[in-house]
């Protein structure tokens, strides 16, 4: 049996990391690292993470990182980015701390064009403290606040928000943990635009919580292809398409 | 507030803040208060390592906005200029100094050697390991950074504490007083955090009676009688005015008073 692959900028040391089985941060860190390699860019580069099950992240990479609150790793990586100007900045968060208590933060920084990685990972939920009903929630969806299903508010479209408030160099999209390819395709693109444009990037990304969705293996591949039909997938902007 | 300014004390991250009291609770005033002392001195989750200066005029105010970030940086701890609305919005000439550079200890991201710095902990014993070896670090920095103004004190009577405008309005009003020879001094912290309770215990040493003057109702009369205590045979006498300013001519009346 072969070793695993990893990504030479990841922590081998913080290993097993702690998210729980199934979760899609993994996923997620683990490309965000191989694209972190194959643009060489660990040795300048600085991860900011948030409040939430984002911040088990802290030490996953041999990388400067700096914790912050929610939505506030926005406003700090901000702070980095003055101070270090060439450095790489991304900032990495949940749902939770970037669309429903940390909000402002994001939607100001894309409104300087900070030039500055923005990484959510979207799972729909309030995971870290045990699955309440987020921004993101979608309507009848079953969780700990909500246990008969939300029927009050609709889901809130982040990339199409920030699109409003971005400059036009900004890189808006939203991929899935579910797509390979192309979520490491929007990550490079997504770094490349802070290096190459000096300008703002958010990615969004669609990811699994099977302990607090309470899903199987099988359903909580179901309960992705729900949210693929609810939150498109692609980049948010018309000539990129 | 709160928040960042926590997390800062956790993580060890240089921070700044200056904050201009208002009168509260919550929107209040704009105008004037000493009301934010609580929170300043005491706020957050933790264990409140963070330093803070009340400066009482607008040349102490430039010069302590230069010693805190000079301190944010030395001591990588969150360092609060706690003024308010009066020297917020007062012109006046300051003194201004060669701007010098700020030197931080050590630089807080390594590209060589990077860091994850953290404040997320999941055993309690661990956590409080480390709250406890930073308490001992807070006060070993405190005792460097700690200031007070004393004026005449060795010999007073009655000795007024005050920090902050209203410790302006209490030096003058001491001064006056003296000039008629009048036993009364004057115990003015700077640094309202860490207290010089050691240094408020001396300046009381031949008093009968204190007065303290705060334009809040009792939040820094709690940290007076918090450094004196032990102290034997001294009367309290209080000028309480919460969110309103308070003239010297207030206070030399309520110290003939009490001198009689």
């Amino acid at each position: 049996m072969s070793e695993p692959k990893y990504p030479k900028c990841v922590k081998i040391e913080s290993k097993p990391s702690d998210f729980c089985p199934g979760c899609g941060h993994s996923i997620v860190l683990k490309n965000l690292g191989f694209v972190i390699d194959e643009l060489g860019i660990s040795d300048k580069s600085v991860f900011v993470t948030d409040i939430g099950c984002s911040l088990l992240a802290w030490d996953y990479y041999n990388i400067n990182s700096v914790q912050s609150h929610h939505g506030r790793g926005v406003s700090v990586s901000t702070g980095i980015k003055l101070a270090q100007p060439k450095k790489v900045v991304i900032s990495y968060m949940g749902d939770g701390g970037g669309y429903a208590i940390g909000l402002h933060h994001l939607l100001h920084a894309a409104k300087r064009n900070e030039p500055l990685t923005v990484i959510l990972v979207n799972n729909t939920v309030f995971a870290m403290t045990g699955g309440q009903a987020a921004p993101t929630t979608i309507i009848g969806e079953d969780t700990e606040s909500t246990p008969e299903g939300q029927f009050v508010e609709g889901p809130i479209f982040g990339p199409n928000l920030i699109k409003q408030v971005a400059d036009k160099k900004a890189f808006i999209a939203r991929g899935s943990v579910d797509n390979i390819p192309q979520l490491k395709k929007y990550l490079k693109l997504a770094i490349e635009n802070q290096i190459n444009n000096n300008a703002f990037s958010f990615l969004e990304i669609l990811s699994y919580c099977p302990t607090n969705w309470k899903t199987n293996t099988q359903k909580t591949f179901d309960f992705l292809d729900t949210l693929k039909r609810i939150y498109e997938t692609g980049i948010v902007d018309d000539e990129k398409k | 507030m709160q928040d960042p300014i926590v997390m800062a004390e956790a993580e060890r991250i240089p921070f700044v803040a200056y904050i201009g009291q208002r009168g509260g609770p919550s929107t209040g005033t704009v105008i004037y208060s000493q009301q934010e002392l609580n929170l300043a001195t005491r706020g957050g989750n933790g264990e409140a390592m963070r330093l803070v200066l009340g400066p009482s005029n607008l040349q102490e105010l430039y010069d302590f906005m230069i010693l805190a970030f000079d301190w944010a940086f030395r001591y990588r701890l969150p360092v609060i200029v706690l003024g308010d609305g009066y020297l917020s919005k007062t012109m006046g000439s300051v003194i201004l100094k060669k701007a010098g550079k700020v030197k931080a200890a050590k630089s807080i991201l390594d590209f060589d050697h990077p860091v994850n710095i953290r404040n997320t902990y999941s055993q309690e014993e661990e956590l409080s390991q480390i709250i406890l070896r930073e308490l001992k670090d807070f006060a070993a920095i405190g005792s460097k950074v700690e200031k007070s103004e004393v004026i005449k004190c060795d010999d007073a009577e009655v000795v007024v504490f005050a920090w902050g405008t209203v410790g302006s309005a209490a030096r003058e009003a001491v001064e006056k007083l003296r000039k008629e020879g009048l036993k009364v001094g004057l115990f003015r912290p700077i640094t309202l955090k860490p207290f010089g309770a050691q240094k408020a215990k001396i300046a009381v040493k031949n008093a009968k009676k204190i007065l303290i003057a705060e334009s809040s109702f009792g939040q820094f009369g709690r940290l007076v009688l918090e450094s004196l205590f032990g102290v034997k045979d001294l009367s309290v006498e209080r000028l309480y005015k919460p969110a309103q300013g308070i003239i010297s001519e207030e206070i030399e009346e309520k110290l003939r008073e009490m001198i009689k």
